[in-house]
């Protein structure tokens, strides 16, 4: 009992170790793949459609409502403190620093990222990468790297989007609905909001970008390599959920590890 | 053998306690088809994608042409793989191509031709191998046979020496597999490439055989021509034959025996 515990311990131990070195060794191919050629320029342009572009109506919605709630509650919270004046500046400070970068990044990871886990495993199973590498084209370069690439570009310019939807949301929610001064509601956006807080805006997305799209498509890269996942369609889907919840989870902690080593 | 394009000298190929390979000697003489056969889950997918180096073994060597691929670094396995055709099982096409840009993929990445000389030659290859009409198609919309086609056309783009067929007619019916060998056939003796076929589709795959390869329980058994397993005296590969070909075959391949 003793002995079978350990057993599975090391055995446990064992495959995590494996499984991180193969995920390592993965992350720096796929950005390698970046330096050869020949470069797939209309690919990675046609990543960024599916990845930016097709996103931007949830990231509108979301980034709308989002603000239009922080314009609410921060009205009613700041009016306790007779300091609804600062209103601008305490919806802005939210976006720009936290919520702009991470609700983006979950927001892509649920639609774009699922996507890309899914496509790669599919093709890992149906043996499409293995007919890659008998062509001798390597499927960094061929199938990840514009995955990388473009959401490297999109996840950052979504972020942006979200900032300036979730400042307008938060103006029509506090000042045309609620009443607060729209004067103040700006002027105090411009005298609190400094470059560091965009500076933490923008490195938030640029490391969350990489983290949806390491784990998305690494997990369906080795989506034959991973245990208890099943075969065919079942070990797809498994690996596709497990790919969305594992994207999460490392982006809230990454929130936090960047806030506290950035603040 | 010294015209052996391919030869596995001692290969053992394991998955954790799973041993698929123990210790195989096989020799594939050029320009010959062999025909790789053995129940399922006995290896044979495992046996082609050592020879393309997308597997490494345990221990041994795989020669192609005297050099061992299993010590090749990816630079040098890549230039290798440029003899190789590979027609998978499922076709293995990219599912966002079309079967015209599937079937140019390899001139268009690894050639320098233009675009002009591109299309005449996948526009010939499809029309060969009864393909005209479907350039615009994507693989989703093929049935199996069709899929298997567009397969080899792609493998065939960049004249490979040896062609590795893994079940090329698992799921068709046996009109359209019989329609495939011949195809086979055709187009081997038309670009006279080196041929392993691993298939299900025993006794009717020997028609094409040169050799045949039998894999079971880790090991081979190689026979230089497909009349020569009946007359086996290996237990194991009496069970085989009469499991796989039937009683019939069997009686009727020792009645011609002197
Ligand atoms: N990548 C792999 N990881 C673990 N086991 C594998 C892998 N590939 C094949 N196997 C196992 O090796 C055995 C032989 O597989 P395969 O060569 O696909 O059989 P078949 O003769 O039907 O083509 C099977 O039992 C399979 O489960
Ligand atoms: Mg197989």
């Amino acid at each position: 009992m003793l002995f079978s515990l350990i057993e599975r311990l090391g055995d446990v131990t064992l495959y995590t170790i494996s499984d991180m070195g193969r995920m390592g060794r993965y992350l720096l191919l796929s950005l390698f793949g970046a330096l050869k050629r020949p470069f797939r320029f209309n690919e990675t342009v046609r990543q960024i459609r599916l990845i930016g572009a097709n996103s931007f109506v949830v990231i509108f919605f979301t980034a709308a409502f989002t603000g239009m709630v922080l314009g609410l509650q921060g009205y009613y919270t700041l009016r306790k403190f007779g300091a609804e004046g600062v209103l601008g500046s305490a919806v802005a400070l939210s976006l720009i620093r936290e919520l702009g970068p991470v609700l983006t990044a979950l927001m892509v990871t649920g639609r774009a990222g699922s996507a890309m886990c899914a496509e790669i495993g599919i093709m890992r199973n149906s043996e499409q990468i293995d007919a890659l590498e008998c062509m001798a084209i390597d499927p960094f370069r061929y199938l990840i790297t514009p995955k990388v690439l473009a959401t490297l570009i999109a996840v950052p310019l979504l972020t942006l989007i979200f900032n300036v939807v979730g400042i307008y949301g938060g103006y029509v929610a506090g000042v045309k609905l609620l009443g607060s001064n729209p004067g103040a509601y700006f002027v105090s956006m411009q005298h609190s909001v400094i470059n560091k807080d965009i500076n933490l805006g923008i490195i938030k997305s640029f490391v969350f970008a990489l983290l949806i799209v390491w784990i998305c498509t690494g997990r369906g890269y080795f989506v034959h390599q991973i245990r208890n996942a099943g075969f065919g369609a079942e070990g797809v889907s498994r690996v596709t959920t497990q790919a969305v919840v594992m994207s999460s989870i490392a982006i809230l902690v990454w929130d936090y590890l960047l806030t506290a080593m950035l603040l | 053998m010294s015209d052996a394009i391919i030869q596995f000298e001692k290969v053992v190929k394991t998955f954790g306690a799973q041993t698929v390979l123990a210790g195989v000697d096989l020799a594939i003489p050029a320009g010959k088809t062999t025909v790789i056969a053995g129940g399922s889950g006995q290896g044979k997918s495992v046996t082609l994608k050592l020879i393309l180096g997308l597997l490494r073994p345990d221990s041994g060597a795989i020669l192609k042409e005297g050099q061992d691929i299993t010590r090749m670094g990816r630079k040098e396995l890549n230039r290798v793989r440029t003899d190789f055709g590979v027609l998978f099982q499922g076709a293995a096409l990219l599912d966002s191509l079309t079967v015209f840009d599937n079937v140019a993929l390899p001139l268009v990445e690894r050639t320098k031709l233009g675009r002009e000389e591109i299309r005449q030659k996948v526009v010939t290859t499809l029309g060969q191998l009864g393909l005209e009409g479907s350039e615009e198609k994507f693989p989703a919309q093929l049935s199996g046979g069709m899929k298997k086609r567009v397969g080899l056309a792609r493998a065939l783009q960049l004249q490979p020496k040896i062609m590795l067929f893994d079940e090329p007619t698992t799921g068709l019916d046996p009109e359209k597999s019989m329609e495939i060998y011949q195809l086979f056939h055709r187009t081997q003796r038309q670009y006279g490439y080196t041929s392993i076929i691993v298939s299900h589709d025993i006794p009717k795959i020997f028609n094409l055989a040169d050799q045949v390869v039998i894999l079971n329980h880790g090991r081979v058994v190689t026979f230089a021509s497909p009349e020569d397993i009946p007359r086996s005296e290996d237990p194991e590969i009496k069970t085989f034959v009469k499991k796989t070909m039937g009683d019939v075959y069997l009686s009727k391949e020792m009645e011609h025996m002197p």
